[in-house]
């Protein structure tokens, strides 16, 4: 018997192929034409080329915002994982205040990137804020529109308070699956406190912790509310981050040639870093079953 | 090595135990001698992991204590009470290769790296691992982990008991064997006291010197295995051990004599004062059919099971089984049972009852 052909089963892709066209494929279609082409108003479009593209490499602006970013990025990496394995590992396991964490752990994990962004913004301020009046106070110069120290401190400071959550819960998760059994035979080999977290629990979350790395790390590159809402990208650039950059240029200066190109080498930084990653660490976990 | 001593032991998971029925581990007083095998064997859920984490530490009791030698352990944490453990299903530290998994243990305690590498290199022998000793531990199969445990467990010398938790779960049934014969001849070379926690009665009577019975948080009997087969202290061993089980007939007896129903059968020994709940115990291996002599029997089916055949039967409304040699002919006439009466045991609120010579 033949097989039989039917090629009406394609009518059935059609509703996923129209939804994906409108809700990616033709917004950043719309996003690279702006990138290849130049206008002086009227509507009228002329072909660039790649110009924008060499622009913004020799733009010291992207460079400088950039470098920012990736400073931000490493900083609050190098703050939430550890902190949040520690929170995880001193969180009960079991019983009323283990769902009470939890539930405490998640709040922030809740409240809207702006919100969270206003919370800080008046936290700090010298004049009503409660911890700016108090470092003000007890004579400690602190002021986030002034100072740059104190404007990274408190964008930072924030992005832990809001985020740090995040990677608790998953090593926590990570944690809640490990057998019993193996913390006993732990104390029957006689196996320090470190050597139990370095053989039986960083092992165990290893898959957990790199999603945690991998999510946070493509969320603060992306971060564009928080700091917009307390520092406005100040003082000076000194908060500037990528995406509060790219909607100076974009939506501030109107200047839609050089933000699409920027926007489209952003996505592509991202892609390739997230990429390197997860590449990275799946290797690892490759390399040790083997 | 030490003797251990368990004195008015018992344990409930509840913090505020009230009934007896609250205990997972009823109280009890034992003594474990230094240097032999013992076998832990209950149906799941009769209170022997309870007792065995009580032993190694991981548990601490409600009530009564645990000594080691002369020395008072209850409230010692495990790293004190230098014993090994292996649990049901592997536990190994995936990141170490088979060789750090086995030194692990004397690491920690600080041994010298040639007695380590000594030791690591004949427990591999044991094990037959010796060939994966540089893998890493992760992506092994299950069995080859557990051998990985079962190592770590006897790396150490000097321990003062090792403890198995049905180690052998996870493992082929050809490699339990071999294992399970490694364990025998460690524990003779070595001598030290092994307990072994299961609930496969093969298993405990092959491979202990004494076999305990527990059964819903009491430790009903200890014994050999010939004295378990011969004379059950309580029916649960009676039942437990054996295939099938013993024959458990409710019965009245006085004297020398046992009614059931009405019928006559004759006692090796005498009894006094017996009423209430009693019935009289018989192994299948000593219950033999006739066509003339005995009590009337209603025989249901014929199991033949290759060495020998198992007769179910209908006996005054008990369902008794009944083993009858490969070569022997069941009839239809074969409708009467007799029981050799040194084989009979008495059991009053199913503990056995001692009889006097008649």
């Amino acid at each position: 018997m033949e097989k039989t052909v039917n090629q009406k089963a394609w009518f059935l892709v059609l509703p996923v192929l129209v939804l994906v066209a409108f809700s990616a494929v033709i917004p950043l279609m719309t996003v690279v034409n702006y990138s290849v082409q130049d206008t002086f108003g009227n509507n009228e479009f002329y072909w660039a080329g790649l110009e924008w593209f060499s622009e913004m490499l020799d733009s010291e602006r992207m460079w400088n915002a950039l470098s920012r970013q990736l400073v931000f990025s490493a900083i609050i990496l190098a703050i939430e994982v550890p902190l949040g394995i520690f929170v995880a590992l001193n969180m009960p396991k079991k019983g009323f205040w283990a769902s009470l964490c939890l539930v405490l752990m998640a709040l922030p994990l809740l409240v809207p990137w702006n919100v969270v962004g206003t919370i800080w913004q008046i936290f700090g301020r010298v004049d009503i804020g409660l911890l700016g009046y108090t470092l003000d106070k007890i004579g400690i110069p602190y002021n986030y529109t002034q100072d740059f120290f104190a404007a990274w401190a408190t964008v930072i400071i924030m992005d832990v308070w809001h985020w740090t959550s995040l990677v608790a819960l998953l090593a926590y998760a990570g944690l809640q699956s490990i057998p019993d059994a193996y913390y006993q035979a732990a104390k029957i080999d006689q196996a320090s406190r470190l050597a139990v977290f370095r053989f039986i629990e960083l092992p165990k979350m290893q898959g957990v912790l790199m999603i945690a790395i991998l999510l946070r790390f493509m969320d603060s590159f992306m971060i564009y509310t928080e700091p917009f809402v307390v520092t406005g990208g100040g003082p000076g650039n000194s908060t500037t981050f990528l995406s509060i950059d790219l909607v100076k240029m974009a939506l501030g200066q109107f200047d839609l040639g050089p933000a699409a190109a920027f926007s489209i080498m952003y996505f592509l930084v991202i892609l390739l870093i997230s990429w390197v990653f997860y590449t990275v660490m799946t290797n690892l976990e490759k390399r040790e079953g083997a | 090595m030490a003797r251990i001593t368990l004195d008015n032991l018992a344990h409930s998971y509840s913090p505020n135990p009230k009934k007896e029925a609250d205990y997972a581990l009823k109280e009890l007083n034992h003594v474990w001698n230094d240097g032999e095998a013992y076998a832990l064997l209950g149906a799941s859920g009769c209170g022997k992991s309870t007792l065995l984490n009580i032993i190694s530490g991981l548990l601490q009791p409600s009530q009564g204590r645990i000594l080691f030698g002369d020395s008072d352990v209850t409230f010692a944490p495990t790293t004190d009470r230098n014993i090994a453990q292996v649990f049901q299903f592997p536990v190994v530290y995936d990141t170490m290769t088979v060789r750090q998994n086995l030194a692990f243990p004397l690491r920690n305690r600080g041994e010298r790296p040639a007695y380590i590498a000594s030791r690591v290199q004949a427990i591999a022998a044991m094990i037959g691992m010796e060939a994966q000793l540089d893998r890493k531990a992760q992506g092994l199969t299950a069995d080859a982990k557990q051998k990985i445990s079962l190592g770590r467990g006897m790396v150490r010398e000097d321990v003062n008991a090792l403890l198995f938790d049905e180690p052998l779960t996870v493992i082929d049934p050809h490699m339990k064997w071999e294992l399970r014969t490694q364990l025998k001849s460690l524990h003779r070379e070595f001598g030290h006291t092994m307990i072994y926690v299961t609930h496969d009665q093969t298993e405990a009577l092959t491979f202990a010197d004494k076999v305990v019975v527990m059964h819903e948080g009491r430790v009903v009997q200890m014994g050999t295995p010939e004295e378990l087969f011969e004379r059950p202290e309580h029916t649960f061993v009676g039942y437990f051990i054996g295939s099938p089980g013993m024959n458990i007939i409710p019965a009245r007896v006085e004297g020398n004599q046992a009614y059931i129903n009405g019928s006559q059968l004759s006692l090796a020994e005498a009894y006094t004062g017996l009423s209430g709940n009693v019935a009289i115990g018989v192994r299948p291996d000593y219950a033999r059919l006739s066509e003339t002599d005995g009590l009337p029997v209603n025989i249901r089916r014929v199991e033949d099971v290759g060495r020998h055949k198992i007769i179910r039967a209908d006996f005054f409304g008990t369902d008794i089984s009944i083993i009858a040699r490969e070569d022997e002919t069941i009839s239809p006439d074969m409708n009467r049972v007799t029981f050799d009466p040194a084989h009979i045991n008495v059991y009053h609120d199913d503990w056995r009852v001692q009889g006097e010579a008649a």
